[in-house]
């Protein structure tokens, strides 16, 4: 086996890349840039070597730095990781060239499925299921209808040199042909330079469904079964799992065999997966083949108990895969989270800034967090936003899902934005937990971004126990206060009321030894927990449940996450609650119609005049920091009120640059 | 007897009404509670013992002798918090549109007088019209009463206003005096002439909210401490405040157990201070995550932003923090930032309460409008402040002391009793940048020999080991290790005695 290998990628998979590395007796270099000096993959690894700023283009892309430092270091081979270098024919050659090995396949693997027609092309020789189309540019509008009737309806228009959405259309008659060819072409012209377009089954509600394979240089290939990547926004990935709720066995052999027969077409040598996009009812078509570890490779390790990460070295070192596709089985259900710095209620915008608090889950069995992180990193703008990765396997879907649940419960992060109320509330949803989901899943679920969750009485019921049994084990530690009056009869109340959105739920406690007996609604609920004031996460059970939440007071009152459910509320005595009745509403203010500094920093240029017009998308001013410009830009149409701030001055997280009438 | 009980418990009923059930309504729908509303919110339930409730008031002008009503116009008594004793009085906006008479006013001077007597902590909601007008110079007498046994209390028992309501002219210096004034937003105001007069007088246009309401006084003018959305909110703060503050002078600062070890680890300190000493950093992180519980009771959270100050627990008891803010004006000390810090620094020298003091200071703000506005005798008061405190002072350099800043900000020489410094603090005259162009002032120009004279200045001095080499620094703590370091020092510190020479009274640089 390898003595040293060089890790030529940075953040979580890093981390993950070591861990194994370590497990194996493998020394590791990390290479890092500016902007990773002090980051936790740096402090794990037994040799690093600095390439450069902070940018990728400045560092982990320069193919020459990387090559040096191994070269410098003494490492054998190169872990590509995923991202940055990880899929570049041009670089596993040169490391090649260097006397190096890279981890992963071949040059010839990676330029083959890299191509988005040959690999369709080897795909169709090597029995692959392919979606039916017309693979050349379409000459006129009749040969397109006619394609289209040999295909059937709806049908995909695309532009042949497209990418990223652009010049692509669905048509679902001949007249939505004919007007999609003319705006696509039209499209693909002003973006690409290229008006050719091309037509393929378009596959509705389809779903997002790919197979791990893993060959070695011997010529042996085995599958590991698929994973489920549906849920996605943007193209983004947010939750995982493996298996697919959709593929039965039967189905998972056929997929399993054509992924094999595409991986021995290619001679691949490594960890790699081959996507499918796969209809409701079960029809598949190739996809394309991600030629290196993905993100969401735990999930399949979880099921499988394989450590993709060795199984690679190993490979790469020369080994024969040590299992045949009989050894393979599936163990229960593997559900990945991802957690990402972007704030969902600010539609998403990747946060930046340091990380205040960054506490992992309490351990919940079951349950691996990936992460390259630790509390006090800067979550800089040059990299994905992604942070960690929640793992929870069980003994089947609703078990891992649950206990996917207690984890982000417990997960505490706080200093940027982040997603992880918003991956609970995923997990919740009733569509996705009946496993019917397609690709279009947040779209439609969650149309207009996420703002928190909806108070449903189900939501209420979990709070109302955990955030009483909290409050009374807090009020009867303020009891001790030193320095009371002698003589009088005062002790903390037993009936509390908490009040959510202007909304009482009356209890009155029994405390006990850790913890209470809560009355409630007529039922007596018994509350356990060790929780004590100050403690962020909040574990117990209530009536005999494992529950897990956030507790955070607030001044007056608390704020409490649980479940996709985070909300503001006070405890009070029922006097207090009646009089808090009396108080007014007021309405909080209209933020859409301002601009503010979404973040602390310099005031580089205000790009609006006082009664100017704007459209959404607009730019209205540049926020500097960090010593990176940000565009603040119109989230609507409106007219200038008033600019509040001036050229250069500095501001603060929210600080009202503009204002719309 | 039974007649008398029945009697009593008539009067009683028609006392609690105040001025009825129509101002009752007229006082909700304003958004406001009543004057006894607001006490069953602020005290612990059934605590309140009451005095005087049948006062009323003696004058005979203006048709008043047929209008009395019992109280006379302010709710006055005795309750506690959590446990602990306060006295209170309340005005009653309902009774004469909480106006203050000479019987009011005697009210309020009986539970001040009794507070006194006691040692315990007076607590105002302050909701009236203003001096009792049909009354005259008496009322006015009545003012000044109050006022003098504002003064008198001062620094003995600790005192809170909350302004609930209009406080306008004489009736804002009794509020003025007192240890904290808390505002409610959109239901409060605050001046000494209104928006009329202010016209008359000076034509300027102002609405009461801009002149004198919550949000001007606890961001613009400083006079409030904080700012509440409603009175709820405002009380439910009082009570969580009072669990910081000593009944008076002559005791230490409630304690209370903790689940928080003393010895808890904070990594993540280690990298709050950012490598460009140019980059800010939130000091309220520090504070956060070294206080018990993250509890930090923030005074003035709106005012001055360049310097932070509040109470918080270390293992249980009562600590004042006052810290440089690097995220606002970079830190620096100011006209706003030295009287905020100082009136702070010595209400917790009054009331034993330690100082834990956070530095990052780059100096004090330059500038035509501080010179005009008096930052030399305003920065001298916090210099004072600081000086004349007795209490444990244990001080923390984060990141910067530079200049006469590092000398006012707790410094060894003011009689700080501990000093640490982490290891990226620099203790120095000035930055090396500004220092080198005085000192080699002829190498101005050649911009490499600035350079090599740049790091040689700053290896000299941008680090904690010169002071600590003089003793000026105790002792260089790992960031973190910075909760257990504190709370050792304060613990050390807890029987501290110390007494400034007699006099009448020191003459700080009002």
């Amino acid at each position: 086996m390898f003595q040293k290998i060089l890790i030529a990628n940075r953040g979580e998979i890093a981390v993950r890349i070591i861990r194994t590395c370590k497990r194996l007796g493998i020394k590791t270099v990390v290479v890092y840039s500016e902007a990773d000096k002090t980051s936790l993959a740096v402090e794990m690894a037994d040799e690093v070597v600095a390439i450069g700023g902070p940018t990728a283009a400045e560092s982990y892309l320069v193919q020459e730095r990387i090559l040096k430092a191994a070269k410098d270091t003494g490492a054998e081979a190169i872990h590509p990781g995923f991202g940055f270098l990880s899929e570049n024919a041009g670089f596993a050659e040169a490391v090649a060239e260097a006397g190096l090995v890279f981890i992963g396949p071949t040059p010839h693997a990676i330029q083959a499925m890299g191509d988005k027609i040959e690999s369709k092309l080897l795909a169709q020789k090597a029995g692959v299921s392919v979606a039916p189309g017309y693979d050349g540019a379409l000459s006129n509008d009749e040969d397109a209808l006619k394609v289209a009737h040999d295909i059937g309806y709806p049908v995909m228009i695309k532009a042949s040199a497209g990418g990223g959405g652009k010049g692509m259309r669905i048509a679902w008659d001949d007249d939505g042909l004919k007007e999609g060819l003319v705006s696509a072409a039209s499209e693909a012209r002003s973006s690409f330079g290229d008006d050719r377009v091309f037509i393929e089954k378009y596959i509705h509600r389809g779903r997002h469904i790919e197979v791990q394979v893993l060959g070695d240089s011997h010529g042996n290939v085995i599958h590991l079964g698929e994973r489920e990547c549906s849920v996605q926004r943007r193209h983004q990935k947010v939750l995982e799992e493996a298996p697919s709720p959709l593929v039965d066995p039967e189905m998972r052999a056929h997929m399993g065999a054509q992924a094999v027969g595409l991986a021995k077409a290619v001679g691949y040598q490594s960890a790699g997966t081959v996507e499918f996009i796969v209809s409701q009812d079960k029809e598949f078509f190739f996809l394309e083949m991600n030629t290196r570890l993905q993100v969401e490779h735990p999930v399949t390790e979880e099921i499988t108990g394989f450590d993709l990460v060795e199984e690679m070295l190993r490979v790469a070192y020369g080994e024969k895969l040590r299992w045949s596709q009989e050894d393979v089985t599936i163990d229960g259900w593997a559900v990945e989270a991802r957690l990402y710095a972007e704030d969902p209620s600010r539609n998403f915008l990747p946060s930046i800034g340091r990380l205040r608090r960054y506490v992992e889950p309490p351990l919940v069995e079951g349950v691996r967090v990936d992460s390259g992180v630790r509390e006090g990193d800067e979550i800089s703008m040059y990299y994905d936003p992604m942070i960690a990765k929640l793992v929870a396997h069980g003994r089947d879907r609703a078990e891992a899902i649950a206990r996917l649940q207690q984890a982000l419960d417990g997960f505490v992060v706080d200093g940027i934005g982040n997603n992880l109320v918003f991956l609970n509330a995923a997990l919740a949803n009733d569509t996705f937990r009946s496993g019917t989901f397609s690709t279009a899943f947040i779209e439609e679920e969650f149309a207009e971004g996420y703002f928190g969750p909806e108070r449903t009485d189900a939501v209420v019921e979990t709070l109302v126990p955990i955030i009483a049994a909290a409050h009374t084990i807090r009020s009867l530690r303020d009891a001790c206060l030193s320095g009371q009056m002698p003589g009088q009869s005062w002790r903390p109340s037993r009936e509390w009321v908490v009040r959510i959105d202007r909304k009482d739920y009356a209890v009155d406690v029994i405390p006990g030894d850790n913890g209470c007996t809560i009355g409630w609604n007529g039922a007596s609920l018994r509350v356990t927990t060790d929780w004590a004031p100050g403690d962020r996460v909040f574990q117990g059970h209530v009536d005999g449940r494992p529950v897990t939440a956030q507790v955070v007071s607030t001044g007056a009152g608390y704020r409490v996450s649980h479940n996709g459910a985070a909300v503001a509320l006070e405890v009070l005595t029922p006097r207090q609650a009646e009089l808090a009745a009396l108080m007014p509403i007021k309405e909080p203010p209209d933020l859409s119609k301002f601009t503010m500094s979404p973040m602390p920093g310099l005031l580089l240029r205000i790009s609006v005049e006082v009664g100017e017009e704007v459209q959404e998308g607009q730019e209205i001013a540049v926020v500097e920091a960090m010593k990176m410009e940000n565009i603040l830009r119109a989230e609507r149409r409106g007219v200038v009120k008033s600019v509040n701030a001036e050229q250069g001055d500095s501001m603060t997280a929210d600080q009202v640059i503009v204002e719309f009438e | 007897m039974l007649d008398i009980v029945k009697m009593l418990e008539e009067k009683r009923a028609h006392a609690r009404l105040g001025g009825g059930q129509k101002r009752i309504d007229a006082q909700h729908a304003k958004g406001k509670l009543t004057a006894r509303e607001r006490l069953e919110v602020l005290l612990d339930e059934d605590s309140f013992e009451e005095f005087d409730m049948f006062v009323e008031h003696r004058s005979t002008d203006f048709g008043m002798a047929n209008q009395k009503i019992p109280g006379d116009g302010v709710v006055t008594g005795h309750g506690t918090i959590n446990g602990r004793l306060v006295f209170v009085y309340s005005q009653d906006f309902t009774v004469f549109g909480g106006s203050l008479s000479e019987a009011h006013a005697e009210k309020i001077c009986k539970i001040m007088d009794q507070a006194m007597k006691v040692g315990a902590p007076v607590i105002g909601m302050n909701d009236s019209g203003g001096a009792r007008i049909q009354e005259g110079v008496a009322a006015l007498g009545g003012y000044a009463e109050v006022f003098q046994r504002n003064v008198m209390a001062s620094g003995v028992i600790p005192q809170l206003s909350l302004i609930m309501g209009p406080c306008a002219g004489g009736a804002v210096y009794s509020p003025a005096i007192t240890d904290f004034i808390f505002m409610v937003k959109d239901t409060s105001y605050m001046f000494v002439t209104g928006p009329d007069v202010v016209k008359t007088v000076t034509h300027e246009e102002v609405t009461q909210e801009e002149l004198g309401g919550a949000r001007t006084h606890s961001t613009r003018s400083g006079v409030a401490d904080m700012a509440f959305e409603n009175d709820i909110d405002a009380l439910l703060q009082v009570r969580r405040m009072m669990d910081f503050i000593p009944s008076s002078n002559r005791e230490k600062p409630p304690s209370r157990p903790t689940a928080d070890p003393a010895d808890r680890p904070e990594m993540s300190l280690d990298s709050l201070v950012p490598e460009n000493p140019n980059k800010p950093y939130d000091i309220k992180e520090l504070i956060h995550k070294v206080v018990d519980e993250g509890d930090f009771f923030e005074i003035q959270p709106d005012y001055a932003g360049n310097i932070v100050i509040g109470f918080g627990r270390m293992n249980g008891s009562p600590v004042g923090f006052v810290a440089n803010q690097p995220m606002v004006l970079a830190g620096c000390l100011d006209i706003d930032s030295s009287r905020k810090a100082a009136r702070f620094v010595r209400f917790c020298d009054a009331f034993n309460i330690p100082i834990v003091t956070f530095v990052d200071v780059p100096g004090f703000l330059p500038g035509t409008t501080q010179e005009y506005g008096g930052i030399i005798k305003h920065g001298a008061k916090l210099l004072y402040a600081y000086a004349e405190a007795t209490v444990p002072k244990v001080t923390l350099i984060t990141r910067k002391a530079y200049g006469g800043a590092y000398d006012v900000m707790a410094s060894k020489h003011l009689r700080g009793d501990v000093n640490y410094a982490w290891p990226q603090a620099e203790i120095a005259v000035m930055g090396a940048k500004g220092a080198v162009e005085i000192i080699f002032r002829q190498d101005i120009g050649n911009a490499e020999k600035i350079e090599a004279r740049t790091q040689e200045y700053a290896d000299k001095f941008a680090n904690p080991f010169v002071a600590s080499s003089r003793g000026y620094v105790d002792e260089v703590i790992r960031p973190h290790n910075t909760r257990r370091r504190l709370i050792k020092a304060l613990g050390m510190l807890r029987n501290k005695q110390l007494e400034n020479p007699w006099k009448k009274h020191g003459n700080i640089p009002l």
